[in-house]
């Protein structure tokens, strides 16, 4: 069957990784196509995503879907092979409800704590590590989220356990460390030794230099606010 | 089998009314706890460990934490009646991503209408009808969002309804004037039990509000 399936996405950007790690895990095959987010949106994107203008976007036989997480509920429910999302609905919430964690508080204290200027990096530091010893909590003695395999979890989780460390690296910050969050730190390293994972996530050598960019941009932006 | 289903609440929350709206469209019998938040309770602390906030949704002893990720289990588990997510997977996700806009926007947006004075006020009201337009064009001439009937976005936005009284007092403006088929759409959406019955009164909401006013020393 000629199926048509599209990513518009951004190469560093960890919301767009979801989306193609997603369907990576499905074997689904798609076109990915880079957007210039930085500099000039295509008009397919504006098109595909008027309200918000941003990526990922996917495109499944001319329709759009967008925001990450959206996108990832839809690719397990169109594709149901090699499901990533429990079946038992109480299970289900509870992933849900780690996913919406990360995404509010994890991921943009982890990343607040990155650039943030000097006086103010210590509070938000210290809420960072209460988020990621929460969500340590969540892995309960398990390999991944998801249990024995990666879950929709661990897809969500890659934005903390793959592009904050990076993040973390250039900023000299050791936050997800081995002998603070032993659980957490070795979920990462499980996470990103995944062939299928290691296969498609951006190179750090390529990764370090944009985030670096990233950083110093947010702490000017923060300067003349 | 005895289900047992609480909901662990407080009466001017719309995520809270959220979860009403949907137990009372499947007909399921629960446990309503009203909370006092600035003295929250044992089981709410252990119930919600993570964010001490309600509403929380307890079935069988087992909580379910997140408005929206309630309204999705209740779905999922009585979906022999009143479906509220559509079967198809494109649809689910545009009722997920219009569910998903007015959880971004509205209680933001709203809050800082009510907080805000001049200048700060003015830029929130534009935005809000901005929000609110946008919503309107997406529910077109459709009764619903979910279309003939109560879907997911609907459960998901109709809750701030009874909040848009106490909005127009404090920002001194009418929604109905910007957008009246949206209003329309939530007085269709009032005319239903399970809507009616989980929405506080609009005079009452404007009190509580300029109770917290007075409280955040607002003027």
């Amino acid at each position: 069957m000629g199926e048509e399936v599209k990513v518009f996405g951004y190469w560093a950007s960890p919301y767009s990784y979801r989306a193609e790690l997603a369907l990576k895990l499905k074997g689904v095959s798609y076109e990915y196509i880079n957007e210039d987010i930085f500099g000039n949106k295509s008009d397919l994107l504006l098109k595909y995503n008027p309200v918000h203008k941003k990526v990922p976007i996917l495109l499944h036989n001319g329709k759009s879907i967008v925001e990450s997480v959206v996108i990832l509920e839809y690719i397990e429910e169109t594709w149901k092979h090699n499901l990533y999302l429990p079946q038992d609905p109480y299970d289900k919430a509870t992933a849900r409800f780690w996913i919406k964690f990360i995404d509010e508080k994890c991921f943009p204290t982890l990343w607040l704590a990155a650039w943030s200027p000097e006086n103010e990096r210590e509070k938000v530091t210290n809420e960072a590590c209460e988020y990621m010893k929460t969500l340590e909590s969540a892995l309960n003695g398990k390999k991944f989220f998801g249990g024995e395999t990666i879950g929709m979890v661990d897809i969500v989780a890659s934005s903390v356990g793959y592009f904050i460390r990076v993040t973390q690296e250039i900023m000299g910050l050791n936050l997800l460390s081995a002998d603070k969050f032993p659980q957490l730190f070795q979920w990462s390293e499980d996470f990103a030794n995944c062939s299928i994972v290691k296969e498609s996530l951006p190179p750090r050598d390529k990764l370090l230099p944009f985030v670096k960019g990233l950083i110093a941009k947010y702490q000017q932006d923060n300067a003349k606010a | 089998m005895a289900e047992e289903v609480v909901l662990l609440d407080f009466w001017p929350s719309p995520f809270g009314m959220r979860s009403r709206i949907a137990l009372a469209e499947k007909g399921i019998k629960y446990e309503h706890k009203e909370e006092d938040l600035r003295n929250k309770s044992a089981l709410l602390l252990q119930m919600n460990p993570v964010h001490k906030k309600i509403p929380v949704l307890i079935h069988n002893g087992k909580p379910v934490c997140e408005s929206l990720i309630q309204v999705q289990y209740i779905d999922e588990v009585w979906h022999d009646k009143a479906p509220l997510l559509p079967s198809d997977p494109y649809q689910k996700a545009t009722a997920r991503f219009w569910a998903d806009y007015v959880d971004k926007k509205i209680y933001e947006v709203g809050g800082r209408v009510w907080k805000t004075k001049g200048e700060k006020q003015a830029t929130a009201k534009k935005e809000l009808i901005e929000t609110l337009k946008l919503l309107e064009k997406e529910l077109g001439d459709k009764p619903y969002f979910g279309g003939e009937s109560l879907g997911y976005v609907d459960v998901a936005f109709i809750p701030f309804y009874s909040w848009f009284y106490a909005l127009e007092k404090c920002g001194n403006f009418s929604i109905e004037a910007e957008c009246p088929k949206l209003i329309a759409w939530a007085k269709r959406c009032m005319q239903k039990e399970s809507v009616a019955k989980s929405l506080p009164d609009q005079q009452k909401v404007y009190d509580f509000i300029l109770e917290m006013k007075k409280h955040f020393g607002i003027e």
